[in-house]
């Protein structure tokens, strides 16, 4: 990706930021407005991070995934499913059940996109449809399961919603021990315990971070990845010195739909312990956006991901400092408003202001020898 | 008995496609360090019989011998460990990859999980001084002239050890110059004792170039030669399967009234560029006007605003008496204007529509074949059976996608549909570009009887014997201008050449 795309994505997360700075400088400290935003930020750009790598991981590989949002949201329903049926029904402790909740909404992930693979690589359906397929699937199923298990009566939890074994817990990486060991001052101090908090997150969240960079050296310094991406540029090509089209799709697709199901685990493992029919709302549409805006590349996917949780952040945040707006701001009490936020830059930037992105040469066409 | 110079023998190779049968009971041989062609036309199966070589198809019978020993091959790996290479006709490189990655990809060497670049780059350069294949491991093969991008599939196959190396149609792309140099590589391979099969319809070059020539046609070996013991005419009738009248022939023109005229006509190029910068001229019902020229002198642009496809930065056009400057294409059909463009794939056909939907593409939705706004099936069918049958174009049915149809063919459909209805001017752009040698014959047969009966004919072409053999008048095209116009037979073809070149007439 082009240095003046991520110049543009920077631009745009220090115009939220500063937006915030300004609102609520009132009521709090610059410093820890910023190390706040960031700490929102970076965690609520995790489903959108880990969504536009598991549509990276598809096209790359010659297969468009219109169905992250199907995935992410079977996901989200089925890892919770098995984290309470664990801990509810066979007694588990709640760690325990956290993990396998995890374990499940990754397998969910990968079912649905094995259903994608088998639909745009065996049976050569339109990618599109194929993708509204398991998106319209996935709110079928979940809101139909959500009703029948929880609120039917005499089904296996009673009628009754179970206690959820809470949220997978806060990895605390001693950043604020680290600077304030060599603080002197007062100000120090501030910055040290603002800044720690932004490495205080959850494993979903760490998780993202690195695999962004796993995808990276993957695609761009392995033969899989080599491979992977002749096979979404040229299939012939890769065909003609020996290598499995079909087979390298159907992986890539169903790793793609694992990074999709961690996303869905993050929505109700770890940022909050319920479920609810839709709760993704679009985020892995966003997540596609974020992925084309990005150029089809791991960093570039994030970076866009970033900016979509900084507007995100800052609705967050608007909440927080609602009652300190200053009032020829009064538009932005408007919850509405500052919803709208991220739905309004993913248009704006998918108008393409800073140029065409390009994708791959076969992505969304089925292979024929 | 076995030959112990033979690396690969095809002992009854039978392939049979729905409709087709391509390859019938073929047998083809390779000796070690040869260069054996193997000529046939379009569709005549010689690619089919490569991709089973390749491993690309499975033949249905028949067995492959490499080095005496009967293997099989059920992908392209098996027959790349077999030390078989094979350079596309569609060159199998991926444009945004280097060169390195392009012949690394299936074959990779890692370090420690990761892709060895710099050992890649290595063996490259090694291969590219030792069989003089000049090329840059780290650049961008999207960004490499044709003749540099068929160097690097060269080097794909020899990165993977072949002693066999298949080359179909290696010099449809290029240009002579590059032409010229494959040759020397090839020579260069042959003598380090690659082998060599040579894919081609070019009569001329077959014989400059080969040690041996299979000849193959609808799906049939029909002999094997030697440039010695035989010339392009033996070959042509090898191939067509009849005798092939290589020259074209024709009666004196009898010109009649004016029915194109040009005034003036600038024409801007999609960079903005004038690219046709004031040309004038004028065709006869009844006359064919060649209009020669290296290319990219402006012809593209000047057919495409006589098509009324681009407009014209200036200039006028009268055509069949009206002044027709700035209409549109559909007009310009309707008045009787048919095209044959230069590029049949991407602008005389929608290659995913079937055939009989290709030949009423200008005319869909005049009566019979469209009333009120609806297709009639009935009439399109009609329409594409008497077409497929009067002008002869092989299908296994009218609802084929005509992308299933061979080059030949393709142009076949373009012909069919714009000649078939009434019309007073044909402009045919490069019309035989990539054809083979009866497809060449037909077209310029049909170009010559349309003449005949009346129709003005303007034939944009940079190929030299094409022009000389079918205009009545010449035109020579140089960077946007009509460098001179003379009657055909007064000019000798070095004469043309020097004034596509940009000589001066009257020096």
């Amino acid at each position: 990706m082009d240095w003046k795309r991520f110049l543009f994505i920077a631009l745009i997360i220090v115009l939220l930021f500063t937006v915030v700075v300004l609102v609520g400088s009132a009521a709090q400290k610059p410093i820890v407005i910023i190390a706040s935003m960031l700490a929102t930020t970076i965690a609520v750009a995790t489903p959108l991070t880990l969504g536009a790598l598991s549509g990276l991981y598809c096209e790359r590989a010659g297969v468009v995934n219109i169905g992250i949002e199907g995935m992410m949201l079977s996901a989200a329903f089925f890892g919770w499913f098995g984290a309470i049926y664990m801990n509810t029904i066979l007694k588990l402790p709640a760690m325990a059940s956290l993990l396998i909740g995890l374990v499940c909404a990754l397998l969910t992930g990968g079912l649905m996109a094995l259903l994608h693979a088998a639909l745009s690589i065996t049976f050569k359906v339109d990618q599109i449809i194929g993708g509204t397929v398991i998106n319209i699937l996935a709110i079928g199923i979940t809101g139909f399961l959500n009703r029948q298990l929880f609120f039917e009566k005499g089904s296996i939890f009673g009628g009754n919603v179970p206690h959820a074994p809470g949220t997978l817990p806060v990895i605390h990486i001693p950043i604020q021990e680290a600077i304030e060991s060599v603080c002197t001052s007062e100000t120090c101090f501030t910055i040290a315990r603002a800044f720690g908090k932004v490495f205080d997150q959850r494993p979903i969240v760490i998780s993202a971070i690195l695999l962004v960079i796993i995808t990276h050296f993957v695609l761009f310094k392995t033969r899989w990845g080599l491979r992977t991406r002749a096979v979404g540029e040229h299939p012939r090509a890769a065909d003609t010195v020996g290598i499995n089209v079909i087979m390298m799709r159907y992986v890539n697709v169903v790793i793609g739909g694992m990074m999709a199901g961690l996303g869905g685990a993050y929505f109700t493992l770890e940022s909050v312990p319920s479920f609810e029919p839709l709760m993704t709302n679009g985020r892995g549409f966003i997540a596609l956006a974020a992925m084309i805006f990005g150029n089809w590349t791991p960093f570039g996917a994030w970076a866009a991901s970033l900016v979509f949780g900084a507007a995100q952040a800052l609705q967050i945040n608007m909440q927080v400092f609602r009652d300190s707006i200053p009032a020829q701001w009064a538009i932005l009490q408007n919850s509405y408003v500052v919803g709208l936020t991220p739905y309004i830059l993913t248009m704006i930037i998918l108008t393409g202001v800073i140029g065409k992105t390009v994708s791959p040469a076969a992505d969304g066409q089925p292979y024929e020898k | 008995m076995t030959d112990p110079t033979l690396v690969l023998e095809a002992k009854g190779i039978t392939k049979q496609f729905p409709g087709v049968l391509a390859n019938d009971n073929v047998n083809f041989d390779l000796r070690k360090g040869e260069i054996h062609a193997l000529l046939g036309e379009n569709g005549a199966g010689k690619t089919t019989l490569m991709n089973i070589l390749y491993g690309l198809y499975k033949q249905d019978a028949g067995e492959i011998l490499v080095n005496g020993a009967a293997i099989t091959i059920h992908s392209p790996r098996d027959s790349i460990n077999a030390g078989v290479g094979m350079v596309h006709q569609h060159f199998m490189l991926i444009p945004v990859f280097t060169i390195a990655e392009n012949i690394m990809l299936g074959d990779e060497t890692t370090k420690n999980g990761f892709l060895d670049v710099k050992a890649v780059c290595k063996r490259v350069e090694e291969i590219s001084k030792q069989y003089g294949l000049d090329v840059d491991p780290t650049a961008l093969v999207g960004q490499l002239p044709v003749g540099v991008q068929q160097r690097v599939e060269i080097i794909k196959t020899l990165y993977r050890k072949a002693s066999i190396l298949i080359l179909d149609e290696p010099t449809a792309v290029l240009t002579p110059q590059e032409a010229e140099d494959l040759f020397r590589i090839v020579h260069e391979l042959t003598e380090r004792g690659v082998s060599v099969i040579f894919i081609t319809h070019k009569l001329k070059e077959v014989l400059s170039i080969a040690d041996r020539i299979t000849v193959m046609r609808a799906g049939k070996v029909v002999g094997t030669t030697t440039p010695a013991e035989t010339d392009e005419h033996k070959l042509a009738a090898m191939m067509v399967g009849r005798e092939v009248i290589l020259t074209v022939d024709k009666a004196e023109a009898k010109p009649g009234e004016e029915i194109l005229k040009v005034e003036e006509m600038k024409v801007n190029d999609v960079r903005g560029l004038q690219t046709v910068r004031g040309v004038s001229f004028q065709v006869r019902a009844g006359e064919i006007l060649g209009i020669a020229g290296v290319q990219g002198n402006g012809q593209t642009e000047l057919v495409e605003a006589l098509t009324g496809l681009r407009p014209a930065a200036g200039g006028k056009m009268w055509f069949n008496g009206k002044d027709m400057t700035g209409k549109t294409p559909r007009l310009l059909t309707e008045t009787g204007m048919a095209h044959i463009p230069e590029d049949r794939q991407r602008h005389g056909l929608v290659l995913a529509y079937p055939v009989a939907d290709n030949m009423v593409l200008n005319t869909y939705y005049q009566r019979p074949f469209g009333i009120h706004g609806m297709m009639q099936p009935a009439a399109i069918d009609r329409n594409a059976r008497k077409l497929i049958q009067d002008f002869d174009v092989r299908t296994p049915s009218p609802y084929v996608p005509v992308s299933k149809l061979s080059g030949g063919n393709q142009q076949k459909v373009i012909v069919a549909r714009e000649l078939s209805h009434d019309i007073k001017l044909l402009i045919a752009n490069q019309p035989t570009r990539g054809l083979d040698v009866g497809s060449i014959e037909y077209i310029h047969r049909e170009i010559v009887l349309m003449r005949d009966r009346g129709i003005g004919v303007v034939l944009v072409s940079a190929e030299l014997d094409e022009i000389m053999a079918l205009s009545d008048r010449i035109a020579v095209m140089y960077r946007g201008q009509i460098v001179t116009t003379v009657a055909a037979g007064t000019v000798s073809r070095e004469q043309l050449g020097l004034w596509m070149a940009g000589a001066h007439p009257g020096e």
